[in-house]
Formats: C-alpha cells, sequence, structure tokens
C-alpha cells in the first residue's frame, strides 16, 4: 500500500481521539505559558492550515518548544485557547487529541521491537488486530523499515531509530504532527538525508499539518511552508518562508534566518508602486526593494553573502567597494569577509577571479536591487 | 651466550603484591568459616565424629520444623508481595506525580532504614496493641470488654511490620530505576493515546522489572532471616525459622537440632542472595 493510505477518510475507526475528522488546522488564540510569575510563552495567536507545514525557530528560550507541548497537551496555558479544527483541545489530556509526536532523543520503547513500537498506538486506541498488522506494514513502508520490524531499537542507528519513530507517529494517522527538534542528534550527514525524507513524507502526506519545532535554519527552509521565528517568548515575525527569507521584516529575522548582510542606509527616496526606493550608504546611491519607508528614514539595507558579486554582471546595477579583510576557502564555495564603510560583509561565492585575492586588497561588490530589502532600523522584535 | 640464557640468569623477583589477600583470608577463616564449619559439623556429625543422618532426617520431617519453614517461607513471600506493591505506588508517586516536597518524603521514608527493626515493633505495640491507642480508644468508645483489635499478635501484624520495615528497601533502587525512564518515552506514549495505567504497565514496569526483581529478593532475604521483629512481637504460635534456631539452642539447649535447621536456614539465604546478586547485576548496581 502507497504511503497515500495514510491520508485516506477511513480514521474514525479508532475510537480515542476526539478531534479526528474535524479537520487539522491548529489555531494558537491568545495562547500564553507561566512558571510562576515567569513567563515563558506571551499571548501567541497563530494559525497553522490544514496540510501546512509551520517551522517554529529561536534561539534556546524562546518559547517554540514551550508552544508545541501545549499544542501536546503537556503545558498548561496560563490563558488562552488551543483549537485543532474545529475542537478546543485546551482542557483535552494528551491522550485525547490525536496527535503524533517526534521528539529529538527518539523515546522509542527499549524493550519492545519496531513493530511493536509502531503498533503501541493503535493498541493503545483499542483498534483490531487486523487494522494494527495493516497500519504497521504500511508506517514501515512509508519510512522504508520494512526489513526490520523484528529489531530492538538498540539494534538500529540513530538515523534508523527516527524513522521508526516517524512511523510510530504516523501509524495513528494523527491529524498533526508534531516534531520536536527530530534531527538534532544525527550527525550532519544523516540528518541532511533525513530532512530531504521528512520533504518528501510530506509530498506523499499532504494532508497532514505538520509543526516542526527547530533551532536550525536549514532545516526550516527546507521544510517549511511558513516560518514563525521566536524571541523572548513572543513570535518575532511570522509568514511564508520565502517571503521571511526575502523580505525580512526586522533585523533579528534578518540574522537569524539566514546569513544577511545589514547596511546602515538613509532612504533617499521612497519606493512608489512597483519601483525601488534608493538609499545612500556613505557617498553611494543604491536601489532596494523597500516597503513603507519615507525619505529621510534610517534603515538597514538587506542583502545575502551568495547575491553579493565580486564581477559586474547582467542587473546588478548597485555596486559598492570594500577592503577584503579574510578569505576562507571551503572547495565549492569560498567566503569573503569585507570592511564597508565599516560594516564587515560577508559574500559567499562559487566563482572567483582566477587568483584567490589577497586580504588588504580593496574590492568591488555588484548586487541586484531585486535582491535586497530595506529592514526598518528600529524594529526589533 | 644467548639472550634468552642471560634472561634465564637473572634471579626470580618475589611478587609481594599477592600476599596482601592472607590476612583478610584469615581472619574470614578465622571469624566466619570457622564457626560455620562448627555449625555444619554439629548438624551432620555426632560426637563420636560418626555422620548423623538419622538425626538430620528427624529434624526435616518434624512437625515444629516443617511449621517454622512454612511460616517463614509464608511471612517472608507476604511481606516481600507487601513491600513490592506499597513500594511500587509510593515510588510512582513519588516519581511521577510531582508535589510540594516530594523529595523531602522520600528522604523521610528512607530513614526507615537507618531504625532498628523492634522500634517499628514497638510504635505499633503502642498503636495497635491490647493497651494501644487503638484499641484504649475503641474500648473507651464503645464500652467494649475486650480490645477489638486483635491482629498485631498474629502473622498479620509480623508482615505489617516488617511491610513498614523493608519498604525503603524496593523504594530505593525504584526510584533510581524510575530517574532514568526516559521522559519522552511516557510523553510519547501519551500523546499515541495511552492512558496513565496503560504507560505504568508498558512503558515504566519493563524498565523496572531488574529493580523489582533486586529489591525484593533483597526483601526476601531479609525477611526470611528477621528475628527481632518476630521475637518483639511475640505472636502465639508465629515460630520462624531463626526464631526456632533461638529457642533449641538458648532455651531448649538441642544445639544439633538448633545446627541442622541453621544449615538450612544459610542455605535458603545464600540461595535468596545468589538472586540478589544475579538481579543486581542485571540492574547493574
Amino acid at each position: 500500500m502507497s504511503a497515500a493510505a495514510f491520508t485516506g477518510t477511513n480514521v474514525m475507526d479508532i475510537d480515542a481521539a476526539k478531534v479526528r475528522g474535524a479537520g487539522s488546522n491548529v489555531h494558537f488564540d491568545k495562547v500564553s505559558v507561566a512558571y510562576g510569575a515567569h513567563v515563558v510563552l506571551h499571548p501567541l495567536t497563530l494559525d497553522i492550515a490544514p496540510g501546512e507545514i509551520l517551522a517554529m525557530i529561536g534561539p534556546s528560550g524562546s518559547g517554540k518548544t514551550t508552544a508545541l507541548r501545549a499544542v501536546a497537551g503537556f503545558v498548561r496555558p496560563a490563558s488562552g485557547r488551543i483549537r485543532i479544527g474545529a475542537t478546543d483541545v485546551t482542557d483535552l489530556p494528551p491522550y485525547e487529541r490525536g496527535l503524533g509526536m517526534v521528539v529529538q532523543n527518539y523515546a522509542l520503547f527499549p524493550h519492545m521491537r519496531v513493530e511493536d513500537n509502531v503498533a503501541f498506538g493503535l493498541r493503545a486506541q483499542g483498534a483490531d488486530r487486523a487494522l494494527i498488522a495493516e497500519r504497521v506494514r504500511d508506517a514501515l513502508g512509508t519510512v522504508g523499515m520494512s526489513a526490520f520490524a523484528k529489531r530492538l531499537p538498540r539494534e538500529l542507528s540513530g538515523g534508523q531509530q527516527q524513522r521508526v519513530a516517524i512511523a510510530r507517529a504516523l501509524a495513528v494517522r494523527p491529524r498533526v504532527l508534531l516534531l520536536d527538534e527530530p534531527l538534532s542528534a544525527l550527525d550532519a550527514q544523516i540528518r541532511r538525508n533525513m530532512v530531504e525524507e521528512i520533504a518528501k513524507l510530506h509530498r506523499d502526506l499532504p494532508g497532514l499539518t505538520i509543526l516542526y519545532v527547530t533551532h536550525d535554519q536549514t532545516e526550516a527552509l527546507t521544510l517549511a511552508d511558513k516560518i514563525a521565528i521566536m524571541r523572548d517568548g513572543r513570535v518575532c515575525s511570522h509568514g511564508p518562508t520565502g517571503e521571511l527569507y526575502r523580505r525580512p521584516p526586522n533585523r533579528f529575522t534578518a540574522e537569524f534566518l539566514g546569513r544577511a548582510n545589514l547596511l546602515p542606509v538613509t532612504v533617499v527616496e521612497a519606493a512608489g508602486g512597483k519601483g525601488f526606493a534608493r538609499a545612500a550608504l556613505g557617498d553611494t546611491t543604491l536601489a532596494s526593494a523597500g516597503r513603507d519607508e519615507k525619505a529621510g528614514d534610517r534603515s538597514l539595507l538587506c542583502i545575502r553573502p551568495q547575491h553579493l558579486s565580486l564581477t559586474d554582471e547582467g542587473g546588478h546595477s548597485n555596486r559598492i567597494s570594500g577592503l577584503l579583510r579574510e578569505v576562507h576557502w571551503q572547495g565549492e564555495l569560498t567566503h569573503l569577509v569585507l570592511d564597508v564603510d565599516g560594516t564587515a560583509v560577508r559574500v559567499s561565492t562559487t566563482r572567483l577571479p582566477i587568483a584567490l585575492p589577497e586580504a588588504g586588497t580593496r574590492l568591488p561588490l555588484f548586487f541586484a536591487p531585486a535582491d535586497t530589502s530595506l529592514v526598518p532600523e528600529d524594529a526589533g522584535v | 651466550m644467548s639472550e634468552a640464557a642471560v634472561i634465564g640468569a637473572r634471579p626470580a623477583r618475589v611478587e609481594t603484591g599477592k600476599f596482601w589477600i592472607l590476612p583478610p583470608a584469615a581472619l574470614l577463616a578465622l571469624l566466619f568459616f570457622y564457626p560455620l564449619a562448627l555449625i555444619a559439623r554439629q548438624a551432620f556429625f555426632d560426637d563420636s565424629g560418626m555422620a548423623n543422618v538419622a538425626e538430620v532426617t528427624r529434624v526435616l520431617h518434624s512437625r515444629f520444623f516443617l511449621n517454622a519453614l512454612i511460616n517463614t517461607v509464608s511471612i517472608s513471600v507476604a511481606a516481600t508481595a507487601g513491600c513490592l506493591i506499597v513500594g511500587l505506588v509510593l515510588a510512582l508517586i513519588l516519581a511521577f506525580v510531582p508535589f510540594p516536597g516530594s523529595r523531602f518524603v522520600a528522604r523521610l521514608i528512607d530513614t526507615f532504614i537507618a531504625l532498628p527493626t523492634f522500634l517499628v515493633t514497638l510504635a505499633f505495640t503502642f498503636l495497635y496493641g491490647s493497651a494501644g491507642m487503638l484499641n484504649a480508644g475503641l474500648m473507651e468508645a464503645f464500652s467494649l470488654p475486650l480490645p477489638p483489635v486483635n491482629f498485631l499478635y498474629s502473622s498479620w501484624g509480623v508482615v505489617l511490620a516488617e511491610v513498614t520495615v523493608y519498604t525503603p528497601f524496593i523504594l530505593r533502587p525504584l526510584l533510581a530505576a524510575f530517574s532514568l525512564v526516559d521522559r519522552g518515552q511516557i510523553e510519547a506514549a501519551s500523546v499515541l493515546g495511552a492512558r496513565p495505567l496503560r504507560i505504568v504497565r508498558q512503558v515504566i514496569l519493563p524498565a523496572a522489572i531488574p529493580a523489582l526483581i533486586a529489591g525484593g529478593s533483597l526483601c526476601l532475604l531479609l525477611t526470611v532471616n528477621e528475628f527481632g521483629i518476630v521475637l518483639f512481637i511475640g505472636a502465639k504460635g508465629v515460630i520462624t525459622l531463626p526464631l526456632l534456631i533461638y529457642g533449641k539452642a538458648i532455651q531448649e539447649s538441642q544445639y544439633q537440632v538448633a545446627c541442622i535447621i541453621a544449615v538450612i536456614n544459610i542455605a535458603l539465604s545464600l540461595g535468596l542472595f545468589g538472586l540478589y546478586r544475579f538481579a543486581a547485576g542485571r540492574l547493574g548496581a
């Protein structure tokens, strides 16, 4: 049976989950969490659409895991309501929410074989034997672990254990899958493979809503339809992944989501209609995609390291120059650090002049206005 | 001359380190194995040094020995079962039900290990004895001529006292085992639809089985050899092996009978100790 089996409509045959069949969107309605007087999640209002992957990213202590645990039912909100589909689950215990969850350390039951781990949720929900056998077979097949059904978790590698954990979560056909730093315990190579596998899994299971908590921006950028960036218990920005990356609404987002160069500029001419704003960096005037800046505003021109070029190419109408400080050759990529009017500017390039430039050389940098955006200087969180 | 011959010609060095085993071995032999051998000799041989199988057979088939053996086994099994149940419930509450002061309560229960066993028995006498607080209160409240609660002077009194004294021996390894249970497993089980009882049965208990076996066999070992509690309670007709050995040796001066029973008691204890070590080894203790 294909992975599409998990998106079938026959999900009411397991009686425990009250929320099943009621839709798979998640709605945070002014949800806050506090431990005593210490507020770890300030009132959060957020929607995750059915079938959407929302990545919550942020530094440690930013409240992203707390938000996920509130959805799972392990953290009681101090205020606000959480709805999954049409059901208010705020007061439901975790075992009645109809969710699947995968955590960083896999949390497989060590004394159970792989197939029993995967069958655990179905047995807990009182499914009959035939259904359990079918679901276990499907879930293991989906994650490519059918051949390991009789193994114990300790006989598997970290990546294999994480696949089993995903199969275990999928076997109960959750409307929402919660992934809490699921790849953090894996080494870099396996993590890259697993990101691709999760992406493929979601292509196969388009109806599955996923809340993905991570501190790894690459995982978030690769997998998420939307990203919510958390900081100090608040959502500092939220939107479609590409939009947040290309047009970060604030400095924290620009710096946290991918490396961004932020050059302090003064807006000379506001962007009108479809055009670009014009901003002054010292004596140089640059064109940039703008928001609602007005002439005279102080702002930050955001440009990603890979969008800076050492050579003038078509469409790269912006030109600045800087003093080369550092050169880091990393095989397929070369990273340069230049000093541009006192600001460190990073350049990542696959193409260089014939010889590596030496530190101390003044180099021109070219970039296209469409690859830039203006970030308000004072827009913190 | 070859290298081998030169090496062979060197004077052999005396390794003095291996002789350090002698003092403790000699002390152990003098204080433990020799008296043990004397007990075994007294049990199986008569004064002329001849094997006395008939006396051994007679004692093993005697009513007083069989009664004591049955009492010992039944009381220790009941007490161990009680310790396992009470210890498990307490450990689950202390480990998984957060409440203020849980660590203090755990420490308080631990202190029972440090107290002499007769102290609990004495406390029980004050509480549940014929002239204890409970009976005095009931007799006064209901104008009863005789104490209505008299379980203390039966096997149940012994079992209750032993459960009170030895439950910490179950609690401690269980709390250690529970502290190693990954909370993520419990949360994953819960999200998958498992209710608390299923989580205890299928996730927590399998992780605690070695601790239960280790604690249980230690309890069994201690209760089989318990002397003070049984003697202090003085329950009518409740004679266990240690009490029988005491009676035969001290009160009746039947040393050979006492030694035969002692050898049986030692064999029982060693068997239980072997079980305990096996389980403790599985636990990693």
